[in-house]
């Protein structure tokens, strides 16, 4: 049986992708944000998951204006690094797992959580970034991945309480496959930021840090936050937290705090980053 | 019948990006999607407002784009996460582009980054805002 080992979450910078591309991780800057993941880094290496689900958000990269899916789950066998405008990071091709990918798009869909089917999709930083922050620079990533895209460019995104409850549905789903996998979920995003607008650049530590808090001790608290007091407290692209509690909800309510990360700024960027294993295990 | 008001509209110095401001803005958008292809970023460097008549803009929304007014283009309906890359066309990383917007040097904007980013305090709401400009 497939069983969800760990939650990982953690904010997804573009910047750091830059950084890390262009050998600037020694940089005192980077230093600083990179050293803050090599515990990270080791315990994965020992955890060894088979797969990772990663709870990510398009940056206009796969998804325009054209069609705007509240979920989206990835669906393919691979996804290639997108070109966002730079070019695209120098990262390996992103392999699926489109067996299992197919199990959880029907459970959860039969459980009433209407997901989007994606076959084809470029991945942009959000996806790549915490694969670079966990995994280094492999000539390969060491795991399959499912991507889950959920909206948070054109408001409103999916409330904190439906993304807690599908990452409920997906732990149901995961449970109830066959084969043996080892699977860790991620949560990415966040955590304050605005970089839009005059009030660009607002970061709140101590809204970040309560949330940090809550995720490990009382899920509840953070599930509870309406979106209004994201923008309003953690900056309008603040918003995109509500992706953790994807990632949080397919973990117990009582869970054990691995790891906890966080720092001021990467560029625009409060950048947090939070390990969960269940207390159960 | 009368709009319905939107809470986040208090919140100052930020366009929430809707269903409303997409539909305005849907030629910004597309035009800034269409700068994720090299080709086409040759294209529009080589003649910047023949390549805009393509996408139905408004001659406002045209203006904002050429004269690189980045609030602008946002009051416009345009995203933050498509103008970037007319942003990465220019050779701006969203920290430069972050600055402009704010109308603070590039220095000025990577120094209060680094001394921990933008406060919140005072810059929850609109009235707060008033309050210190009147
Ligand atoms: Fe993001």
């Amino acid at each position: 049986m497939a069983k969800i080992v760990a939650c990982v979450c953690t904010s997804h910078v573009p910047a750091i992708g830059a950084a890390l591309d262009n050998g600037k991780t020694q940089e005192p800057y980077w230093q600083r944000v990179f050293g803050g993941y090599e515990k990270s880094k080791e315990w994965i290496e020992k955890v060894k998951p088979d797969v990772c689900i990663v709870v990510f958000n398009d940056h206009a990269t796969a998804f325009s204006v054209d069609v705007v899916p509240t979920f989206a789950l990835g669906c393919a066998a691979e996804y290639t690094p997108a070109d966002e405008g730079w070019g695209p990071r120098p990262v390996p091709v992103v392999h699926g797992h489109p067996e299992l990918a197919a199990h959880i798009a029907q459970s959860v869909i039969l459980d009433e959580f209407d997901l989007t089917i994606v076959n084809k999709m470029d991945v942009d930083h959000g996806l790549t970034v915490p694969l670079s922050l966990m995994f280094g620079q492999p000539k390969e990533w060491p795991c399959q991945i499912i991507p889950l895209a959920v909206n948070v460019v054109l408001y409103p995104p999916p409330t904190g309480k439906r993304c807690y409850n599908l990452g409920k549905a997906i732990r149901k789903a995961v449970e109830s496959y066959p084969e043996d996998l080892r699977v860790v979920i991620f949560g990415t995003g966040g955590m304050s930021h605005q970089i839009s607008g005059p009030r660009a650049g607002l970061i709140n530590s101590d809204f970040d840090k309560a949330f940090l808090d809550a995720l490990a001790t009382d899920p509840q608290k953070a599930v509870d936050i309406k979106h209004i007091e994201y923008m309003r407290e953690a900056g309008a692209e603040g918003i995109e937290m509500v992706m953790w509690l994807v990632a949080r909800g397919a973990m117990d309510e009582k869970v054990n705090e691995i790891y906890r990360f966080y720092t001021v700024p990467a560029s625009n960027t409060a950048v947090g980053h939070l390990i969960l294993e269940n207390a159960s295990a | 019948m009368e709009k319905p008001k939107k809470e986040y509209e208090d919140i100052p110095g930020t366009t929430v990006f809707d269903a409303d401001q997409s539909r305005k803005g849907y030629g910004i958008n597309m035009f800034c999607m269409s700068l994720l292809k090299a080709e086409n970023r040759t294209a529009f460097k080589a003649d910047e407002a023949g390549y805009l008549k393509a996408y139905n803009l408004t001659p406002e929304q045209t203006d904002a784009i050429l004269k690189r007014d980045w609030n602008g283009m946002l009051a416009l309906g345009g995203n933050i996460y498509f103008t970037s890359k007319l942003g990465a066309t220019d050779g701006l990383s969203f920290q430069q582009v972050a600055a402009k917007m704010t109308g603070a040097t590039q220095q000025e904007y990577a120094d209060m980054m680094l001394a921990g980013g933008r406060s919140v305090e005072g810059n929850r709401s609109k009235s707060e805002w008033e309050h210190k400009n009147g």
